[in-house]
Parts: structure tokens; C-alpha cells; sequence
């Protein structure tokens, strides 16, 4: 008797839905990696640049973070929609989104640990 | 025991948004391994995805709620001018600038992360619904941006405990 086994793996049509294409969760990866990745680049910049870092400071009390949050933020919305608008039917290899994700991720942080975006700062 | 005005937004931006942004990651986390297929029925998928999705929205929006009133609220009473703000305290000891030279420097941009990684998380989540237990790479890309969404926070929320333990923002 194998009918009914405890083990057989509940199925899509169990469960009464049609399935969706991966496209637009690989571009919702991809576009955070890219969104931490712009943080990273923003801190360094308000760092290396006194032009950015003018233009960062869109709040005097809360300095350039106010800046690198709203551009990072922005830059984030703006590539998660142009990547989902390019993936939204398409099939796309989610490990190899989240790697570069990753990839991504890794770079940005590493960018806002302060002795390194200070290497970027002009000499005095 | 009264608690200022400065110190009731320091409660929510570390206490009431944390305890939330916990419980999110903890019951997520939770909810997300052990939505396997081959261990669960139609019923119980359905069950358990409803509430995947409350956590993970939890998270994303507790995680928002810490950056925002962070940033815009508590960030520039720690950072004014005036001798006897908190970061004033701490530049002015030797012994001390390192908690704003590295501890608030690191705390204020990686903070940053987990609102953008908890909100993709929250998306996957949305997105597939029941339909996300048939997609193990989906599952764990999930769980992978989870953890590491929570280690950001933390990372942020331990430093910011420890700025605040040093030199509290009053």
C-alpha cells in the first residue's frame, strides 16, 4: 500500500494556485544587493568628495547620513523597478541572484566600516 | 521614574521597534526552515505561510521604524554641537573617541542594511506566498538575507547600546 504516504510532498494543485516566474524575486535580490552596494559607495564618496558630501547634507542636524539614506534608498526603489520591469515574466537562477546579491552586500558593508571610507578622505 | 522626551524616542527607536524587528526574526526565521513540503499538509502550509508573512513584515517594518526615528529623530540629538551632547562627551575623552570615531561611525551607516535586506525578504515572501514551498532556492536565498538582515541590526543595535551606555543621549 504506498496511497496517501505521510511522505508524498504537498503539490501546487493541493494547493490550488498557479505557479510564478522566479524573475521578479531575482531582480527584488539582485536590487538589495545593488541597494547596499550604493550605500557603501555613497559613504565613501561624502567621504573623498566635498562636493558630495555638500550635497549629501540635505538635513544640517542629521549631517550626510541624511543624504547617503535618501540617495541610497532612491537608488534601491529605482533598480529593484527597473529589474523587475526587465525580469517580471522571466525564468532567472535565484542562487546565482543571491550571489551576486552577496557580492554586493559584502562590498557595501565593508565600504562603511569607518577605517576604511576614511582611507578615502583628502589628505590634509 | 519619569523618562524625558529625548529619552522616550531613545525607548522607541531601541526598545519598541527592537522588541518587534526580535520577535519578526525569530518566528521568520522559524517559519521559513521549517516550510518544507514533504513535512507538512495543504492545511498546515497555508498556516504557516499566513504567518510567515506577518513576521517577515514584522521585521521589515520594525527594521524601517528603527532606521527612521534613528536617523531623523535620535541621531541629531547625539550629534549636536553643544559640549553636553552625547557625542560632544565622547570626543572630548581620549579614552572615549573611539566610541564615535568607530562605534558610532559603523553603527549609523550598517544600520542601514537590514531595512533594505528584511524588505526583500518580505517581498519573496509576498510574492510566492503557499507557492513558496515549492521553491527551495527561493526558501533559502530568504533565509540567507534573513540572517543576515538580523546580524546587521545587531550589529548596529549592540553598538549603539554600548555608545549609549557610555555617553546616553539625555
Amino acid at each position: 500500500m504506498t496511497t496517501n504516504s505521510v511522505n508524498e510532498s504537498v503539490s501546487l494543485e493541493d494547493l490550488g494556485v498557479q505557479d510564478k516566474p522566479d524573475g521578479p524575486v531575482a531582480a527584488a535580490i539582485i536590487a538589495g544587493g545593488i541597494g547596499a552596494f550604493m550605500l557603501g559607495l555613497f559613504t565613501i564618496l561624502s567621504e573623498a568628495s566635498a562636493g558630495f558630501k555638500a550635497l549629501a547634507t540635505l538635513s544640517s542636524s542629521v549631517g550626510t547620513l541624511s543624504g547617503k539614506a535618501v540617495f541610497t534608498v532612491v537608488v534601491w526603489l529605482a533598480a529593484w523597478a527597473g529589474l523587475h520591469f526587465a525580469l517580471r515574466n522571466k525564468s532567472f537562477d535565484l542562487t546565482k541572484a543571491l550571489m551576486i546579491a552577496l557580492v554586493l552586500i559584502a562590498l557595501g558593508v565593508v565600504a562603511t566600516i569607518p577605517p576604511i571610507f576614511v582611507m578615502f578622505a583628502p589628505a590634509e | 521614574m519619569t523618562l524625558t522626551y529625548r529619552e522616550t524616542w531613545t525607548l522607541v527607536h531601541g526598545m519598541i521597534f527592537g522588541v518587534i524587528f526580535l520577535l519578526g526574526f525569530t518566528g521568520g526565521l522559524e517559519a521559513l526552515y521549517s516550510l518544507r513540503p514533504q513535512l507538512l499538509t495543504v492545511a498546515g502550509v497555508r498556516d504557516r505561510v499566513t504567518r510567515l508573512r506577518i513576521w517577515v513584515v514584522a521585521m521589515a517594518v520594525a527594521a524601517w521604524g528603527t532606521v527612521i526615528t534613528g536617523t531623523w529623530i535620535v541621531y541629531p540629538w547625539y550629534r549636536d554641537k553643544a559640549p553636553e551632547s552625547a557625542k560632544s562627551i565622547l570626543v572630548a575623552d581620549p579614552a572615549t573617541e573611539m566610541w564615535h570615531s568607530f562605534g558610532m561611525e559603523w553603527k549609523e551607516h550598517v544600520a542601514w542594511f537590514s531595512p533594505i535586506l528584511a524588505t526583500v525578504v518580505a517581498f519573496i515572501v509576498v510574492y510566492y506566498g503557499v507557492r513558496i514551498v515549492k521553491h527551495e532556492g527561493a526558501r533559502k536565498a530568504a533565509m540567507v538575507l534573513f540572517v543576515l538582515a538580523f546580524v546587521l541590526a545587531a550589529i548596529a543595535g549592540g553598538l549603539g547600546a554600548l555608545i549609549t551606555k557610555t555617553s546616553p543621549v539625555l
